[in-house]
C-alpha cells in the first residue's frame, strides 16, 4: 500500500505541470475556490473552453484514457487523475466535455459501427464539436426505461417526436446521444432503441430551463417531427436499453465525486474570518465539532475515489465502495453550504458575491447542491443500488414487470 | 498510488478469519460477559500462538516482525468476532509504548513476553472526570522510584501484568512501568458497560516503578501512542460494525412481516445503506491512516483523528440500528445485539471518546495553518 505518487506517475506528473503552466494561469491558492456550478456559460466561455481543448488535443493531452486511433493517449486513469489534478491548479474554462468524452465517447466505441466511430469519435475528441446526452423525460427520471419520446420507421430512417429533460448544455451542443421507444408493444425495457441526434436538425428546439439558482445548465429539448437517418442508430432495434446502460456505466466510473478538498479548506478560513461569542468562529467548540465532521467526510470521500481509482488502475474491478460517492457527497455538499452560511449570520442572507464572504460562493452552493441530490440518481435511487446490488436485500416491487408498456399504468401524465 | 494490501497481508487476515471464525464464537464473548472472568484465557492462548500479539514486534523481541498494514487486518478480524481478550491493552497501547520509549533493556525485557501472551499490558492515563490525555492525568505521582495515585477506569485493569502509568514527575508528565502484582497496588474490577472488555480501579500506593522514556517528555510519548492506538482499534471498530451490519442483513432478510422479508422495505434498505455508507467511510480514512502508520508519515496525528472519530461513529451506529432492526428480540439478552451495542460504546469511550478526536482534529489543522491560505503544503494534500 502507498498513498505516494511511484516514479513514474510523478515524473508525468511533472510533466502535466509544465505543459500546464506554458499556457495557463495558476490559480492564487489563497484566494477562495472557484464556482464549481459552471452553470452560467455565456458563447465567450464555450468559446475559450474550445480553445483550450484543441489546445490541449493538438499537443496531446487530450482524452488520455482513449485510445489512440480515437485520437487519445491510451493511458490509464491514473495518469488521467493525476492530470486532472494538476489542471485544477490553473484557472480553466468551464468543463463543457465530461458528459462527451467520458459517456458518450465509450458508448460510441462499444456499440459504433466502424463508420459511426470513423465518422464521429476523432472529432468529439478535439471538442469543436460538443455533444449532450438525451435520456431523461418529464415522467421518466429514476424509472428511466418508463420513458415515451419514440421513433417510427419512415423509408431509410426515422422519425422522432417527444419531449427530453434535463439534458445539460444542450444549448451549446452539437450532437446529442437519444434513447427513444421504438416498440410500445413490449415490455418497457425491449422497446428502447439509441440513436445519434443532429441538434441542429429540423424540428429540434431546446428551451432552456431556469433554474432555482438561476443558472441553466440544463434544457429541456422538444423533438417535433425530426428526421434521423437509420445510419445514426447506435446498436440494434430494440437494444436501446443495453447501449444506454453502457452510457450510465461510465457515468458511474467517472471518478472524483464529492466534495473537493479545497472546499474544506475555505470553510475554515471562513471560521477564522466569522465570529461567534465575539471570538473568531473557529475558537467556538460547537464550529470545530462540526469542522472536524466535514474534514473526516471529504478525506472519506477522497479516500474512497483513491480506493476506486487503485482498483482500476490495476485492471481489477472496483468493489462495491464505488457506489457511496454520490450517496455520500451529494448530500454532504448541501449540509456543508448550509453550515457555511450558518457560519456568516446575517451575512449568509447575501447573494451578491462583492459583499457576501468568499463571492457568495457558498449561497450559490447551497442553491446549486438541492439539483446534485437529484441528477444522475437521487438520493433514494442510490441507497436502492446500494442496498440491493451491494447488500444484497431484495429489490423493489415492479408494478409493471413484463407488462407491455402500452398497458403501464400512467397516473395523470398524458400518454 | 497503490492502495491494495500485499497478497500476504490478505493471507494474513484470511488466516485470522478463519481461526476467529472457530475459536471464537459469539458465544465465547458472551461467556465472559456473563462470567466473572475478565478475559477468555483459552483464546487469548490461541491468539499468542498464532503468534498476532506480536505482529509488529521485531524478530529480535520475539515478534513476527510484520508491520503495522498486518496489525490493522488483524484487528479487523479480532472486531468482527467481539474477541474477549486484551488484545487492545496490551498490544495496541502497552506494546506500542514500548516500541516508541523503551530502552534496550526494558524492550528485552517486556517485548518478548508481551509478544508470548505470558504478560498482559495496559495504559492506566484516566482519573475520572476529565480528557484522556496526559494533561488530565494529574493525581498521580512519580518520584523517581515509587508511583501513587488513583487511575480509573483502567481497561483490562484486573487481567494485566504491568502497566503503563502517566504520572506527574515534577512538572512534567513521565511514564512509568509499574508491576501490577507488586506491592503497593490495590486492583478492583469494575461493573463496565461491556463486561466482555472489563474496566478495573488501580490504587497505587507507593508502588515501586520504572520510567519509560525521558523524564518529564511522557506527554508526547502517550499522545503518539494515542494516535497509534486509534489506528488499530478503529480497524477493529471498523470489524465490529461490518459484523453487525452482516448479522442485521441476515435476520432482516429472513424475518417476514406482511408476507415480505422485513429487509425489502426501504425504510430498512435505506438506513442499511446508510450503515454501509459510514463504515466505507470509516475504512477510507483507515487506508490512510494504515499507511501513515506503517510508513511513519507526519500524516498520522491528523489521519488518527479522522479515523478514529469516523470509525466509533460507525460501529456505534450500526449497533444502534442492529437493535431496532431487530426489533423485539433485539432488545433481549439472549440474542446478540447487545453485546455489540456494548462493545461499540466501550470501545468509543477507550482512548478518548469521537468528540474529544474531533477537537484534536481541528486543533491539529490549526496548527497545520489549513485553510488559512498559507500553506502550499495543504494544497498539494488535495
Amino acid at each position: 500500500m502507498n498513498f505516494d505518487d511511484t516514479p513514474q506517475e510523478a515524473e508525468f506528473r511533472a510533466r502535466a505541470r509544465a505543459f500546464l503552466s506554458k499556457h495557463l494561469e495558476k490559480l492564487n491558492p489563497d484566494e477562495t475556490a472557484p464556482s464549481l456550478l459552471g452553470e452560467r456559460e455565456d458563447k465567450a466561455a464555450i468559446d475559450w473552453a474550445k480553445r483550450w481543448q484543441a489546445t490541449k488535443f493538438d499537443a496531446g493531452w487530450a482524452v488520455l484514457t482513449w485510445p489512440k486511433e480515437y485520437g487519445g493517449q491510451g493511458l490509464g486513469r491514473m495518469e488521467n487523475v493525476i492530470f486532472n489534478q494538476e489542471e485544477a491548479r490553473f484557472k480553466t474554462p468551464p468543463a463543457i466535455y465530461g458528459i462527451g468524452h467520458g459517456m458518450l465517447g465509450p458508448t460510441l466505441m462499444t456499440h459504433g459501427t466502424k463508420e459511426q466511430k470513423e465518422r464521429y469519435i476523432r472529432e468529439m475528441a478535439r471538442g469543436q464539436v460538443v455533444w449532450c446526452q438525451l435520456f431523461s423525460e418529464p415522467a421518466a427520471g429514476s424509472d428511466l426505461a418508463g420513458l415515451r419520446s419514440n421513433a417510427v420507421r419512415e423509408g431509410d430512417g426515422w422519425i422522432l417526436n417527444g419531449q427530453k429533460i434535463w439534458s445539460t448544455g444542450a444549448q451549446y451542443c452539437d450532437w446529442g446521444m437519444i434513447v427513444v421507444r421504438t416498440d410500445p408493444n413490449v415490455p418497457k425495457h425491449d422497446g428502447l432503441t439509441y440513436f445519434i441526434v443532429d441538434m441542429k436538425a429540423k424540428g429540434v428546439e431546446v428551451r432552456p430551463i431556469k433554474q432555482i439558482n438561476g443558472g441553466s445548465g440544463f434544457n429541456e429539448v422538444f423533438f417535433t417531427n425530426v428526421r434521423v437517418p437509420d445510419s445514426q442508430r447506435l446498436g440494434g432495434v430494440g437494444e436501446g436499453w443495453k447501449v444506454s446502460i453502457t452510457t450510465l456505466m461510465n457515468e458511474r466510473v467517472s471518478i472524483g465525486a464529492g466534495t473537493s478538498g479545497s472546499r474544506i479548506r475555505d470553510i475554515f478560513k471562513l471560521a477564522r474570518e466569522c465570529r461567534r461569542n465575539g471570538r473568531p468562529a473557529i475558537q467556538d467548540g460547537a464550529v470545530r465539532q462540526r469542522l472536524a465532521d466535514a474534514f473526516i467526510t471529504s478525506k472519506g470521500l477522497q479516500y474512497t475515489s483513491y480506493r476506486i481509482l487503485s482498483a482500476l488502475s490495476r485492471g481489477t474491478t472496483p468493489g462495491p465502495e464505488g457506489s457511496i460517492s454520490k450517496a455520500v457527497g451529494a448530500p454532504f455538499g448541501q449540509q456543508l453550504s448550509a453550515f457555511a452560511l450558518e457560519l456568516q449570520g446575517a451575512m449568509g442572507g447575501l447573494l451578491d458575491p462583492a459583499v457576501a464572504p468568499q463571492q457568495a460562493l457558498w449561497q450559490e452552493s447551497y442553491l446549486g447542491s438541492p439539483g446534485l441530490r437529484i441528477a444522475g440518481g437521487t438520493d433514494e435511487v442510490l441507497r436502492n443500488i446500494i442496498a440491493e446490488r451491494v447488500l444484497g436485500l431484495p429489490s423493489e416491487t415492479r408494478m409493471d414487470k413484463g407488462m407491455p408498456f402500452r398497458d403501464v399504468p400512467t397516473g395523470p401524465v398524458k400518454k | 498510488m497503490n492502495l491494495e494490501f500485499s497478497e500476504d497481508q490478505k493471507f494474513v487476515q484470511k488466516t485470522a478469519r478463519d481461526y476467529l471464525t472457530e475459536h471464537a464464537p459469539l458465544s465465547a464473548c458472551r461467556a465472559v460477559l456473563e462470567s466473572n472472568q475478565a478475559y477468555d484465557v483459552t483464546l487469548w492462548k490461541g491468539v499468542a500462538e498464532m503468534g498476532w500479539l506480536g505482529t509488529a514486534i521485531p524478530e529480535v523481541y520475539g515478534g513476527a516482525g510484520l508491520g503495522h498494514l498486518e496489525l490493522v487486518l488483524i484487528a479487523q478480524e479480532i472486531g468482527r468476532t467481539l474477541a474477549p481478550i486484551p488484545f487492545s491493552s496490551s498490544v495496541y497501547l502497552a506494546s506500542e509504548a514500548l516500541l516508541q520509549a523503551g530502552s534496550e533493556a526494558q524492550k528485552q525485557k517486556y517485548l518478548p513476553k508481551l509478544a508470548s501472551g505470558q504478560w498482559i499490558g495496559t495504559l492506566a492515563l484516566a482519573e475520572g472526570l476529565g480528557e484522556f490525555d496526559a494533561a488530565s492525568a494529574t493525581g498521580t505521582r512519580f518520584d523517581g522510584a515509587r508511583v501513587s495515585g488513583v487511575k480509573l477506569p483502567v481497561a483490562d485493569g484486573a487481567a494485566a501484568n504491568f502497566a503503563v502509568v502517566v504520572a506527574r514527575e515534577g512538572d512534567g508528565c513521565s511514564l512509568v512501568l509499574v508491576d501490577l502484582e507488586g506491592e503497593g497496588v490495590t486492583r478492583s474490577a469494575l461493573a463496565s458497560f461491556d463486561a466482555s472488555r472489563p474496566l478495573a480501579r488501580i490504587a497505587f500506593d507507593g508502588a515501586r516503578g520504572e520510567r519509560l522514556g525521558a523524564a518529564g517528555h511522557g506527554a508526547a510519548v502517550v499522545r503518539d501512542v494515542l494516535d497509534r492506538g486509534a489506528v488499530l482499534m478503529g480497524y477493529e471498530q471498523i470489524g465490529g460494525a461490518e459484523r453487525a451490519l452482516d448479522e442485521t442483513r441476515r435476520f432482516t432478510l429472513g424475518r417476514f412481516a406482511f408476507g415480505r422479508p422485513v429487509a425489502s422495505f426501504q425504510a430498512l434498505k435505506h438506513r442499511l445503506a446508510d450503515v454501509y455508507a459510514k463504515i466505507q467511510i470509516a475504512l477510507s480514512n483507515g487506508y490512510f491512516a494504515a499507511w501513515a502508520l506503517s510508513n511513519g508519515s507526519d500524516e498520522l496525528p491528523v489521519a488518527a483523528c479522522s479515523t478514529r472519530v469516523a470509525a466509533s461513529d460507525a460501529f456505534v451506529l450500526a449497533s444502534e440500528e442492529m437493535i431496532q432492526m431487530h426489533g423485539g428480540v433485539g432488545y433481549t439478552w439472549e440474542y446478540d445485539c447487545h453485546l455489540f451495542y456494548r462493545r461499540a460504546r466501550s470501545l468509543a469511550h477507550a482512548l478518548g471518546t469521537p468528540n474529544e478526536w474531533r477537537e484534536k482534529l481541528v486543533a491539529r489543522l490549526e496548527a497545520s495553518g489549513f485553510g488559512s491560505g498559507k500553506g502550499a503544503r495543504e494544497v498539494a494534500a488535495d
